[in-house]
C-alpha cells in the first residue's frame, strides 16, 4: 500500500538515533514550556523556529512536532497543580484538574490528563494519515453559517448543564459575551467597550488573561479564606504502584477518551476553532453525557481526561487545514506555516503530490513526538506531585507570582496585570455567591468566533435568518444544539419521576 | 496570543549564535548594539507576517545584520497599536516597521494621532499585487462573464476580502465605481480565509493577492479573471490586466520598511544597505517570482514622496466610500 511505504519512509528519518535526542529533548522543554503559566506551545514553536535553519529540514520538523506536543502535554501540569492554566489550551483542565488536586488526587489527574493526552494524540494522527486529503473538503465546506451553528452547539452544551442554576450560567454566559465585545469590531474596525479610553483594551481582553485572573487568584483568595486557621498541606504521594493503579483507572475512561478525540479533531481541523474551544467542548459534552453530570467542577476524572484528549487532537486537527490548504487553525500552526514558507514549501492542496517526504516525515514524527511526549510525561509526575508539598503559605506566593508572569508574558502590557488582578476578586465574589466560571470562560473564548460568523452569515445572505437552517451542515448542528438544550430537562424529568416511584437509587 | 516574551529567550540563543559565527564585516560607522526590533503591522500568520519573518530569516541567514533581527507583532486596530509605537519610539536606532497600506489608512481612518510624514523611510521591498478571482467550477472566464454575472444577482453578489476600509475593500469599490456595479461585501479576518471560502463556494469571488490564491489556483481550484496590474502578472500569462480590458484599474500592496522620527542618519544607512543586500539575495529573488511580487526596491526621499502621494490617493479612495474621518 502506497500511504504505508511512505509512513515507513517517514519512519525511517524519524527513527535515527540523532532524531530520537531531538524529540525526547524537545518533548522535555515543550512540556516546561506549556507547564509555565502564559506560555504555550506558541512560544514553544516561536522560540525554537530560527534554530530550525541550523539543523536539516527534516529533524527541524521533527523538533517542532516534539515541543508542539510537549507543550499541549504541559499546558494540564500547572492547571492541575496550581489551578492556573498552563496554556489556553489548559482552561477546561483546571474545571476538575484543580479539584481532584485538593482532594489529593494530583497524581491521579495527572496520570489521567497524560494518558488522555497520548490517546487523543494517537488516535488524531491515525485519523490524520488516513484521511487527510478527503477531510480537507469537509474543511472546505465550513462556511461562517456552520461556524456559527458549531459555536452555538458548544454554548448549548454549558447552558443545558443539569447540575447548576440555569438562571446563573445564563448570567455567566451574557458576561463573558459582553467582555468579548470590547476591543476593534472586526467587521467595521470600530473600537468597541473602551473603557476608560485606556488604551489596553484597543486590543480586547484575552480569556487567557480573564481564566488566570478567576482560577488562579480568585482559588489563592478563596483558598486564604477557607483554610485561614489551619492551612492545608495537600497530601501527595506517588509511588510506581499508584501510577500503575492510575493507570487502570484510565482504562475505564476510553469512552470519553475516544469520543474526545474525535470531537478534538473534527474541531480542530476547522480553520477557525482550534485546540480551545475543542476543549471546551469535548468537556461540556461529557459532562451531558455523564451519568452523573453533578460531579462535574468537582473533581471528577473524565472532566480532567476529556479536554486533555481533545485538545491533543484538536492540535494534530489544525494542522490539517494548514498543510492542505494553507490555512493555519491556531496561531501555532500560524507559526508552523511561517516556518514551511522559510523552508521553500508551499502549503497548499498541491503540497501532498509535490512534497511527499516533507508531510510523510512529519506525520511519522507526530507518532513518535507523541509517544515520547507520555513516557516524560509520566516519568516526570512524581517530581511535578512532590512540588506540591510545599507549605501552603510558600506556595500561595508562587502561585501569585506565576499569575502575574503568566499574565504579563504574551502581551507585555502591565493592563493585562491590573486586569488579572481585577478579575481575580471579581471571580472570588462571584465564587461565593454561587455563580458558575466556566461559563464565563466559554463565552469569551467563543463570543469573537460567534459574533464574526453570525454577522458574515447575515451579510451574505441579506439578512435572512433562515440561512441557518437551510444549509444542510448547519441545520444538522443547530438540531443537535436543540437536542443537547433540551437533553437535562429531559433527564431532571425522568429523574424526578423515578425519585416519585420509590427509593431514589444511588448513582452508579 | 504573541510571544514577546520570549524575545529574551531567543535574544540569548541568538546571541550565542552570533558568538560561534564570525560577524560580517560592514564598512559603516554606526552598529547596532542590541538586538534589533523588527515591529509588524499585522497579526500573526497573515500575508504581511509571513513576509516580514521571510526576511527577518533571510538577514538571519546570509548574516546581514551584526545583531539578531526579532520580529514583535502588533497588529491592534488595523496597524494602529504598531503605528503609536513606533511614534513613541523617537531617535530609537533600533526599531523597524515592516508596514502595509494600512501604514497609511489607519491614520487617515482613524485619529490616532501619528503623522507617517515624521517617521524616517527606510526601503521598500515590494509591490504586491491584486486579481479578481472566481471559483473554478463558475461559468464566469472574462471580464465581461463577470460584470454581467454580478449585474444579474442584483446586489446579492458576495464579494469577500479583509476587514471594511483594508486594502480588498478599496479595490472592491474601485471595481463597484468603473463597473457600476453593486456587491455584497463580506469581510473575513485574513486572506487566507478568504481564499478558502472562495473555493469552499461561501462566497462568489475575491481580489486576494496572487500569494493568497497561489495554493488552489496550482491545484484547479480557483480562476484568476483580470489582474489590477499595468502588466500582466508572469505567473498568471493568460490573465489580462484591467488595462487591457480597457479598464484603467491599478492597485499595489506595499510591503516597506520605516523607522521612528529622529533615527541617527549613520543607523538609517546602515538598514538601508541591510535591506540592499536582502533585496539582491538569491532567497528573495526567487520568492518574488514564485509569489507573484513585484520585487520594486526604492529608498530615502524617493521612498517618501512616495508614501504621501499614495497617502493622498488613499484619502480620495476612502473619501469616495464614505470612511474618511
Amino acid at each position: 500500500m502506497e500511504l504505508l511505504s511512505h509512513l515507513a519512509d517517514g519512519f525511517a528519518t524519524s527513527l535515527s538515533p540523532l532524531n530520537l535526542l531531538i524529540v525526547i529533548l524537545g518533548v522535555t522543554a515543550g512540556l516546561f514550556i506549556g507547564a509555565m503559566p502564559g506560555l504555550g506551545s506558541v512560544n514553544g514553536v516561536a522560540i525554537v523556529l530560527p534554530m530550525t535553519f541550523i539543523v536539516p529540514p527534516s529533524s527541524a520538523i521533527i523538533l517542532l512536532a516534539a515541543i508542539y506536543y510537549g507543550a499541549m502535554y504541559g499546558g494540564a501540569i500547572s492547571s492541575i497543580l496550581l489551578g492556573i492554566p498552563g496554556a489556553s489550551t489548559a482552561v477546561a483542565t483546571t474545571f476538575d484538574g484543580r479539584p481532584m488536586a485538593q482532594q489529593g488526587k494530583a497524581g491521579l489527574a495527572l496520570i489521567a490528563a497524560a494518558t488522555a493526552s497520548f490517546v487523543g494524540g494517537t488516535i488524531s494522527v491515525v485519523l490524520f494519515t488516513l484521511f487527510a486529503a478527503p477531510l480537507a473538503d469537509v474543511a472546505l465546506a465550513f462556511g461562517p453559517a456552520e461556524e456559527f451553528a458549531l459555536v452555538l452547539l458548544a454554548f448549548t452544551t454549558f447552558v443545558g448543564l443539569g447540575g447548576d442554576d440555569v438562571l446563573k450560567t445564563i448570567i455567566m454566559i451574557c458576561l463573558g459575551l459582553a467582555l468579548s465585545t470590547v476591543g476593534l469590531d472586526l467587521i467595521s474596525g470600530q473600537p468597541r467597550l473602551i473603557f476608560f479610553d485606556e488604551p489596553g483594551f484597543f486590543s480586547g481582553i484575552s480569556f487567557l488573561v480573564l481564566a488566570i485572573g478567576i482560577y488562579g487568584i480568585g482559588e489563592v483568595l478563596y483558598t486564604i479564606e477557607t483554610s485561614k486557621s489551619a492551612p492545608t498541606v495537600t497530601p501527595a504521594k506517588l509511588t510506581f504502584a499508584d501510577l500503575w493503579l492510575g493507570l487502570k483507572e484510565v482504562n475505564k475512561l476510553w469512552k470519553t477518551l475516544t469520543f474526545g478525540s474525535f470531537i478534538g479533531f473534527f474541531v480542530g481541523m476547522l480553520p477557525a476553532a482550534g485546540a480551545t474551544p475543542a476543549a471546551l467542548m469535548s468537556y461540556g459534552l461529557s459532562k451531558i453525557m455523564s451519568k452523573e453530570p453533578e460531579t462535574f467542577g468537582k473533581g471528577n476524572i473524565e472532566g480532567v481526561a476529556s479536554p486533555e484528549t481533545a485538545n491533543n487532537a484538536a492540535s494534530t486537527g489544525s494542522l490539517l487545514p494548514m498543510l492542505t490548504l494553507g490555512i493555519p487553525g491556531s496561531p501555532t500552526t500560524a507559526l508552523l506555516l511561517g516556518g514551511m514558507v522559510m523552508w521553500g514549501l508551499v502549503p497548499g492542496p498541491m503540497l501532498f503530490i509535490e512534497q511527499p517526504d516533507f508531510v510523510w516525515g512529519l506525520i511519522s514524527s507526530l507518532y513518535t513526538a507523541n509517544l515520547a511526549a507520555v513516557l516524560v510525561n509520566l516519568a516526570l509526575i512524581p517530581l511535578f506531585v512532590w512540588a506540591l508539598r510545599m507549605p501552603f503559605t510558600v506556595l500561595c506566593s508562587i502561585v501569585l507570582v506565576l499569575c502575574i508572569v503568566g499574565g504579563y508574558a504574551p502581551s507585555q502590557k502591565i493592563h493585562d496585570v491590573w486586569l488579572i488582578a481585577g478579575f481575580g476578586v471579581a471571580g472570588y465574589l462571584l465564587r461565593k455567591a454561587d455563580y458558575p466560571m466556566a461559563p464565563l470562560v466559554l463565552a469569551l473564548v467563543l463570543g469573537p468566533l460567534m459574533e464574526k460568523s453570525f454577522r458574515q452569515t447575515l451579510i451574505a445572505e441579506q439578512g435572512n435568518v433562515l440561512a441557518f437552517v437551510e444549509r444542510p451542515l448547519s441545520a444538522t448542528f443547530i438540531a443537535i444544539s436543540l437536542v443537547f438544550f433540551l437533553l437535562p430537562l429531559l433527564k431532571y424529568a425522568k429523574k424526578s419521576s423515578r425519585a416519585r416511584g420509590a427509593s431514589n437509587e444511588p448513582a452508579k | 496570543m504573541t510571544y514577546n516574551f520570549t524575545r529574551g529567550f531567543a535574544l540569548a540563543l541568538a546571541a550565542s549564535a552570533a558568538l560561534v559565527t564570525a560577524p560580517v564585516a560592514v564598512a559603516e560607522d554606526w552598529k547596532p548594539q542590541k538586538p534589533v526590533e523588527m515591529v509588524i503591522m499585522a497579526g500573526q500568520g497573515g500575508g504581511a507576517d509571513r513576509l516580514a519573518r521571510l526576511f527577518q530569516s533571510i538577514i538571519q541567514k546570509e548574516n546581514l545584520a551584526s545583531m539578531p533581527v526579532l520580529p514583535v507583532n502588533k497588529g491592534g486596530g488595523s496597524g494602529a497599536e504598531a503605528l503609536r509605537y513606533l511614534k513613541d519610539k523617537e531617535s530609537d536606532n533600533h526599531v523597524i516597521m515592516a508596514t502595509l497600506n494600512s501604514y497609511y489608512t489607519t491614520p487617515l481612518r482613524t485619529d490616532i494621532g501619528v503623522d507617517i510624514e515624521e517617521f524616517t523611510p527606510i526601503a521598500r521591498m515590494a509591490l504586491d499585487t491584486f486579481v479578481l478571482w472566481v471559483n473554478a467550477d463558475s461559468d464566469i472566464q472574462t471580464l465581461d462573464d463577470y460584470v454581467a454575472a454580478v449585474k444579474a444577482a442584483g446586489g446579492e453578489w458576495k464579494m469577500g476580502g479583509t476587514g471594511t476600509g483594508q486594502e480588498d475593500s478599496l479595490v472592491t469599490a474601485m471595481l463597484e465605481n468603473e463597473f457600476d456595479i453593486k456587491v455584497t461585501y463580506v469581510p473575513f479576518k485574513g486572506g487566507g480565509d478568504v481564499a478558502k471560502n472562495l473555493v469552499g463556494g461561501h462566497i462568489d469571488s475575491s481580489v486576494n493577492n496572487p500569494s493568497e490564491a497561489l495554493g488552489f489556483y496550482n491545484a484547479g481550484k480557483v480562476r484568476p479573471i483580470a489582474a489590477f496590474t499595468p502588466e500582466r502578472i508572469s505567473v498568471f500569462p493568460d490573465t489580462p490586466t484591467m488595462g487591457e480590458l480597457g479598464h484603467d484599474l491599478v492597485y499595489w500592496m506595499q510591503r516597506s520598511f520605516v523607522a521612528p522620527k529622529g533615527m541617527d542618519p549613520a543607523a538609517v544607512a546602515y538598514y538601508t544597505e541591510m535591506f540592499e543586500k536582502l533585496n539582491a539575495s538569491e532567497e528573495w529573488q526567487t520568492y518574488t517570482t514564485e509569489k507573484a511580487l513585484m520585487a520594486d526596491f526604492l529608498t530615502g526621499d524617493e521612498l517618501q514622496a512616495y508614501f504621501l502621494d499614495e497617502r493622498g490617493k488613499h484619502a480620495d479612495l476612502l473619501g469616495k466610500m464614505g470612511e474618511g474621518s
